[in-house]
């Protein structure tokens, strides 16, 4: 691709293509061809029950995995698992949400809806990581944290606020996947981190479809036009700069083809890792913060318009 | 002419939701029913004179209400949406937002602004619920977490007064990531041993309250104040049965433990002024 000069942009030189520029092209051409699928499309395979779960990945992608329970203060939450094991040798931590994939799991796992407790113990083992300097993945999979009255006594807003602030000094490298769906704020609660990656046919938004049509719409009959109209989707989020990466997927998606999807992640989560091991913890940490930092920055530069 | 519409027979409020009925030089508290001049609620900082109950102010009122004098600086007032998303419901974003802001008369739902509270420099950032639900947006993530940095240059202590129902939807994922932005400032703030106080306010829910609003050196609540994560209306479509009596407002979080305390409106300077003596030298 980079051999024909006229693809790249206006004015570049075929010998100093920069890599971001290649990535950019990659981009464009996987979303031309993605686009086939709608976003109200994209939801239900983010949601599809065959979809693969981070169990299914902790069992392709590590060995030696070692589960940790509880938080020490209240209980275990079975919406999210999380432990310590070994990522091509290397010691890791992995946090996630987990679905259910019959009905009685999916009862055990709230639908991957956690509680306040499920956060505390997504970070007792993120600081678990931090004190012996491993690294931290996490696998993003949920609705959305859960709504129940047990969540609002035990602090379901002050747990995901302290996951925030807590995850973004975390001395150590952190790399989120989202496998499927990227719940608002229960999503974002493990979702800080050097690297953000989604998968081709996840979302990840600030409310389902169906609630953001029953508040604007007044009904439940605008979820696919409350898909389209939140741009939830990767290549959106991608283009807004506020993930690093699609991760694709083949035929018909990743629950037609499990081994295939675990090896994507698998691959991307490698150079990633990788890429964000190599610094030092002070640069690391300022990395992270300004990558946030630079999230909603377009009202900035219209708000220097306005005023000029 | 007021008093014969005040003698129909007196309907039950639609929802939970207080508001105050103005008809002329009265109104009608919609917590006790009882009627009241306006100037004497005006006069007690739009708090029931009868009952207490705290109605909701404006950010400029509060700003007042806070400040040494009622004088302070605003700053960033003209940051506005880009509309990042094009967003399009029933009607389009812009619009809302350009309607919003003539009738508001602000830009988007915040106001931060430096100032003194009992003779010390600091920053008090105040929602205006009464702009899109006080919502969150990229807008707001921008002048919160230019507050937190300039509060981090300057060595001042910080205030916010929460009134919102959450993210704001119409900016999608660009308001939720405002809640990591927004807590990352905090972790430098919180570094450099810098207090920051959060009082919540009628009412505070969502990603605010799953952010910022919970990550207080003191989170303190008014009272009656409603404080969640989701909404009561989405919590009983879950789990389909009732809420308990007062669920989610102020005094049920202090009972289990989620807030620091509860401080009526009148004492909310002296509150502050104390607690910054004690933060503070
Ligand atoms: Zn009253």
């Amino acid at each position: 691709m980079t051999d024909d000069p006229s693809r790249l942009p206006p004015g570049s030189d075929p010998d100093t293509v920069d890599l971001e520029d290649v990535k950019k092209q990659v981009h464009e051409l996987r979303k031309r061809m993605g686009s086939r699928l709608t976003p109200w499309e994209r939801v239900r395979l983010s949601r599809h029950e065959l979809r693969p779960y981070t169990l299914d990945y902790v069992e392709r992608l590590f060995t030696h995995f070692s589960e940790i329970h509880g938080d020490r203060r209240f209980g275990d939450d079975p919406a999210i698992v999380a432990g310590m094991a070994l990522f091509h040798g290397e010691p890791v931590a992995v946090v996630g949400q987990q679905k259910g994939r019959n009905m009685k799991e999916r009862l055990l796992r709230n639908y991957g809806m956690a509680q306040p407790e499920g956060y505390r113990k997504a970070l007792r083992i993120m600081k678990f990581a931090e004190k012996f300097q491993r690294p931290v993945i996490t696998l993003i999979d949920t609705p959305g944290a859960y709504p129940g009255i047990g969540a609002e006594e035990r602090g379901q807003a002050e747990a995901i606020a302290y996951n925030l602030r807590e995850m973004a000094r975390l001395r150590v490298p952190i790399v989120c996947v989202v496998l499927g769906e990227g719940g608002s704020g229960g999503a974002l609660g493990i979702g800080v981190g050097d690297r953000i990656l989604m998968l081709e046919n996840s979302v990840y938004s600030v409310i389902s479809p169906e609630s953001c049509s029953a508040i604007l719409w007044k009904d439940q009959e605008h979820a696919e036009e409350a898909a389209r109209a939140l741009k939830l989707t990767p290549d959106y989020l991608y283009e807004f700069g506020l993930i690093d990466e699609v991760l694709p997927e083949t035929g018909d998606g990743a629950h037609t083809d499990h081994a295939t999807a675990a090896k994507t992640v698998d691959e991307a989560l490698q150079r990633h890792l990788a890429e964000v091991s190599r610094l030092d913890p002070e640069e690391r940490s300022r990395l992270r913060y300004e990558k946030f930092r630079r999230m909603g920055a377009v009202a900035e530069a219209a708000a220097k318009e306005s005023l000029a | 002419m007021p008093f014969s519409k005040d003698k129909k027979p007196l309907q039950a409020p639609p929802t939970e939701e207080k508001t105050v009925r103005t008809e002329g030089l009265f109104f009608k508290c919609d917590n006790c029913r009882q009627i009241i001049w306006k100037k004497e609620l005006e006069s007690n900082l739009n708090v029931c004179p009868k009952c207490d109950f705290h109605f909701k102010i404006g950010a400029r009122h509060r700003l007042e209400l806070l400040f040494d004098e009622g004088q302070y600086q605003e700053f960033d007032p003209n940051l506005t949406s880009t509309d990042p998303l094009n967003f399009f419901d029933r009607k389009s974003y812009r619009q809302r937002l350009e309607e919003t802001q003539k009738a508001v008369g602000t830009k988007d739902a915040l106001i931060c602004a430096r100032g003194k509270l009992g003779g010390r420099e600091m920053i008090i950032c105040a929602m205006e619920y009464s702009f899109i639900g006080g919502s969150m947006g990229a807008v707001m993530g921008e002048k919160i977490t230019r507050a937190i940095e300039a509060a981090l240059a300057e060595k001042r202590p910080l205030v916010i007064v929460s009134a919102s129902g959450g993210a704001r939807m119409m900016e999608g994922a660009f308001s939720l990531m405002q809640m990591a932005k927004i807590s990352a400032a905090l972790a430098r703030l919180d570094e450099a041993g810098i207090p920051y106080i959060s009082i919540l306010t009628d009412p505070t829910t969502g990603g605010v309250t799953a952010s910022f609003a919970m990550l207080g050196d003191l989170n303190v609540a008014e009272p009656g104040a409603l404080i969640g994560f989701a909404g009561p209306r989405v919590i009983e479509q879950t789990i389909r049965q009732k809420l308990p009596k007062g669920f989610q407002r102020a005094e049920f979080l202090l009972e289990h433990g989620m807030i620091d305390a509860i401080v009526p409106r009148k004492e909310l300077r002296e509150y502050l002024i104390n607690a910054f003596k004690f933060c503070l030298s």
